[in-house]
């Protein structure tokens, strides 16, 4: 193969590959807050919640973890999205949108996966913590919301990074229901050029920088929120 | 109105699914064997191998872990045809590449845990071995591979179940496992919700089952200081 | 002529020495850890390795069975030299001077009677059973017959000690190589440990010890040797290095010692005085 075809190719194509940065870093935000938004109150109702709740959350845990996430893309997507927004009155919401689509079922995955990483923190607290803000006359809520949770989440910053980068990775497949971020320009673009070698090594690239990018900043992050010899017990 | 689910359930989409089931674990059992091979070696090399390889080796590793897996399978299956040296190059079959494609991904994977296992092992129970006149080699085969082994297993067990849920990946390039399969018929009776959460409930099924074979093979292995960590 | 043969003979078949070193040096990081150490053991012998950290008492044990290497320097076992080159030997050689790690070093994953057992039937060939058989009896004679279906993760560091010693033991050795052999366990543990040694030595076991349990070494040392920087500064019998009116190196040694660990009182202090 010639080289400096390809590395022209790969050249022409950047620009327009780099467009879809945008698509996978929207999809990668929305996914991760929304996992986080979802992840917390979860985590919280599996380790103080009644056993009803604690089993509820059980199932929802392994409902997302266990459905591959193409599977749960079309279900959103193709099923029950579609079908709701024929609803009258919904209609106009673009529920049928694509984007719609993949951060709802990537923030929901990572919801589950997020979940278990704060439950792992939280129980890895040591338990007089709830006690002493209980005998200082703090009710749970205000307990978990300024003791246990601001230390739980501190510790769960650095599978905050793994979780990101298995994000990233995820979010790739979102091309299967017409997002155009990075891989499906990719695809578009190599069946153009035929140059599937250099576009497949370009968006690698790509994807390498981003995760590499990404695990940067959490790891300022954790610096930036960091308390002296705060670190989980335990970790290697 | 159509026919009820349970009626299409059982004349058309679990027949279909059970073809494409089959196809399924035509992919996944071999993946996962290349898998473990790969790790092992990986594992072992990056342990135990001389510098320059060991470099190889980390590079494969974050090269296959930094980038998404449905890249890795349009590389293989759209992409090697294009590579050619010396006028040869290599076309795989759909299947063939999506088996290369995630044996060679589950490989970086696997080996983590493979090194992870082996540094777990303290180097005093090797010096020990030596003391009593075992050889290298029996030493590892006797003392180091079979504590590696149960430390690695909830992980390398975690990356089959991750390559379950994957190889959904494969109906991307036209492989007709359970999701193509569960394509095709949705695209053919427009009844997608019934379709797909179907299909859902099939990788549950493999994924739990899957989990609960790996939880008795730790627990079989499980000797006191090598309990399953309980979740 | 009669002059030369005697002279070689000398050399290469002292009359009964089970293990000799002879200008053992090796070099560590830079370091020279072991400078041209010569030793020789007789059988049913005990010699004691004290002296301050650092002093290259366990490289020397490891250098005796080649765990680690020397640079230069020859080890022979019952006057025939060990050639480290060859690995058949090397694991015959081994097989026959047992090791006891300070951290103990069971196998993590065998119970007790298996740490024992495992050696015996891939080394040694033995079957099952007759391997079987024979770790009991080791875990007997150190007392642990009826911990042996327990794993090292729940026992404790003295019968781990134990088993170590019981696993090397079944190997019968020729000779045992102690490397601090008490140093990692609690106080209230490192008695039980002692007194198998006792047992051992007591049975005429041939032993080069590295510790710090001063006392209870005088009292069974056939030989003291002082190491510091790498070499045998001192060697002598307790009684000559310790004893009263003595000004050795080692005796200063040791009265640091006990002042430190507070051995003073019963131990070492009294025995200091010999």
């Amino acid at each position: 193969m010639d080289f400096s075809v390809a590395f022209n190719a790969a050249r022409d194509a950047l620009p327009y590959m780099l467009g879809g940065v945008v698509w996978t870093a929207g999809l990668i935000i929305g996914a991760m807050l929304l996992g986080l938004a979802l992840g917390v109150p979860l985590s919280v109702l599996q380790v103080y919640g009644p056993k009803p709740v604690r089993r509820a959350v059980s199932l929802y845990v392994w409902l997302f973890r266990g459905i591959p996430i193409l599977v749960q893309l079309y279900i959103f997507y193709f099923g029950i999205l579609s079908w709701l927004s024929t609803l009258p009155g919904l209609t106009s919401l673009g529920l049928d949108s694509p984007f719609v689509a993949a951060v709802l079922v990537l923030g929901l995955t990572s919801s589950a996966y997020q979940s278990q990483i704060f439950r792992g923190a939280i129980q890895s607290l040591p338990p007089g913590q709830l006690k002493a803000a209980r005998a200082l006359g703090m009710t749970d809520a205000q307990a978990i919301r300024t003791i246990i949770l601001p230390q739980a989440l501190r510790l769960s910053i650095p599978a905050w990074s793994n979780e990101y980068s298995i994000l990233l990775k995820d979010s790739a497949l979102a091309f299967t229901i017409g997002v155009v971020e990075i891989m499906a320009r990719m695809r578009a673009i190599a069946s153009t050029t035929h140059e599937p070698v250099s576009m497949a090594f370009l968006a690698g690239i790509i994807f390498f920088v981003l995760t590499w990018v990404g695990v940067k900043a959490l790891a300022l992050l954790e610096n930036k929120v960091r308390i002296a010899g705060y670190t989980r017990q335990g970790a290697a | 109105m159509s026919t009820p689910y349970l009626e299409f359930l059982r004349a058309e989409l679990a027949p279909g699914l059970m073809e494409g089931l089959w196809v399924s674990v035509l992919v996944i059992v071999p993946s996962a064997l290349l898998g473990v091979l790969i790790g092992l070696t990986a594992g072992v090399l990056r342990v135990y191998g001389p510098t320059p390889v060991r470099k190889i080796t980390e590079a494969y590793v974050s090269l296959f872990r930094g980038t998404p897996l449905v890249v890795q399978v349009f590389f293989w299956y759209f992409a090697l045809p294009y590579i050619k040296i010396a006028g040869w190059s290599l076309v795989l079959d759909p299947i063939e590449a999506s088996i290369l494609a995630f044996g060679m991904c589950s490989g970086a994977y696997q080996s983590e845990y493979i090194r992870g296992g082996l540094n777990s092992i303290k180097r005093g129970q090797i010096r020990a071995a030596l003391a009593l006149g075992m050889t290298t080699r029996q030493a590892v085969l006797n003392i180091v591979l079979p504590q590696a082994f149960r430390r690695a297993l909830p992980g390398c067990g975690n990356e089959i179940i991750y390559l379950i849920k994957y190889s959904s990946l494969a109906s991307i390039i036209t492989v007709n496992e359970l999701t193509g399969t569960a394509t095709t018929i949705a695209k053919n009776t427009w009844r997608n919700i019934e379709v797909f959460c179907t299909l859902g409930v099939y990788y549950l099924v493999l994924v739990t089952l899957a989990g609960w074979i790996l939880h008795l093979i730790e627990d079989a292995l499980s000797v006191p200081g090598f309990e399953r960590p309980r979740t | 002529m009669p002059d030369l043969t005697a002279a070689a003979s000398a050399e290469t078949a002292p009359s009964d020495a089970i293990l000799e070193a002879r200008g053992l040096f090796k070099t560590l990081g830079g370091n020279r850890v072991l400078d041209s150490v010569d030793l020789s053991i007789g059988r049913g012998r005990v010699k004691v390795l004290i002296g301050p950290s650092g002093a290259g008492k366990s490289t020397l044990l490891q250098c005796l069975n080649f765990l680690m290497p020397p640079d230069s320097g020859h080890i022979l076992l019952e006057g025939r030299e060990v050639d480290k080159r060859s690995k058949k030997e090397l694991c015959a050689f081994r097989q026959q001077v047992g090791m006891i790690f300070q951290d103990f070093n069971l196998f993590d994953h065998l119970s007790a009677l298996e740490n024992v057992r495992v050696a015996l039937i891939k080394v040694k060939g033995l079957s099952k059973l007759e391997a079987t058989e024979r770790a009991v009896a080791e875990l007997a004679r150190v007392g642990l017959k009826d911990k042996a279906t327990l794993y090292p993760a729940n026992l404790s560091g003295g019968q781990k000690q134990r088993v170590a010693i019981a696993r090397a033991l079944a190997m019968d050795p020729k000779v045992m190589l102690l490397d601090e052999p008490t140093s990692a366990l609690d106080p209230e543990l490192i008695g039980e440990v002692l007194a198998v040694i006792r047992d051992l030595a007591q049975g005429g076991m041939t032993m080069i010890m590295a510790t710090h349990q001063i006392s209870f070494s005088a009292s069974l040392a056939d030989e003291f040797l002082f190491m510091d920087k790498g070499r045998v500064v001192e060697h002598g019998s307790p009684a000559e290095l310790l004893g009263r009116g003595s000004s050795s190196r080692t005796q200063a040694f040791c009265a640091k010692i006990s002042e430190l660990t507070g051995e003073a009182g019963d131990g070492a202090a009294g025995e200091c005085r010999l």
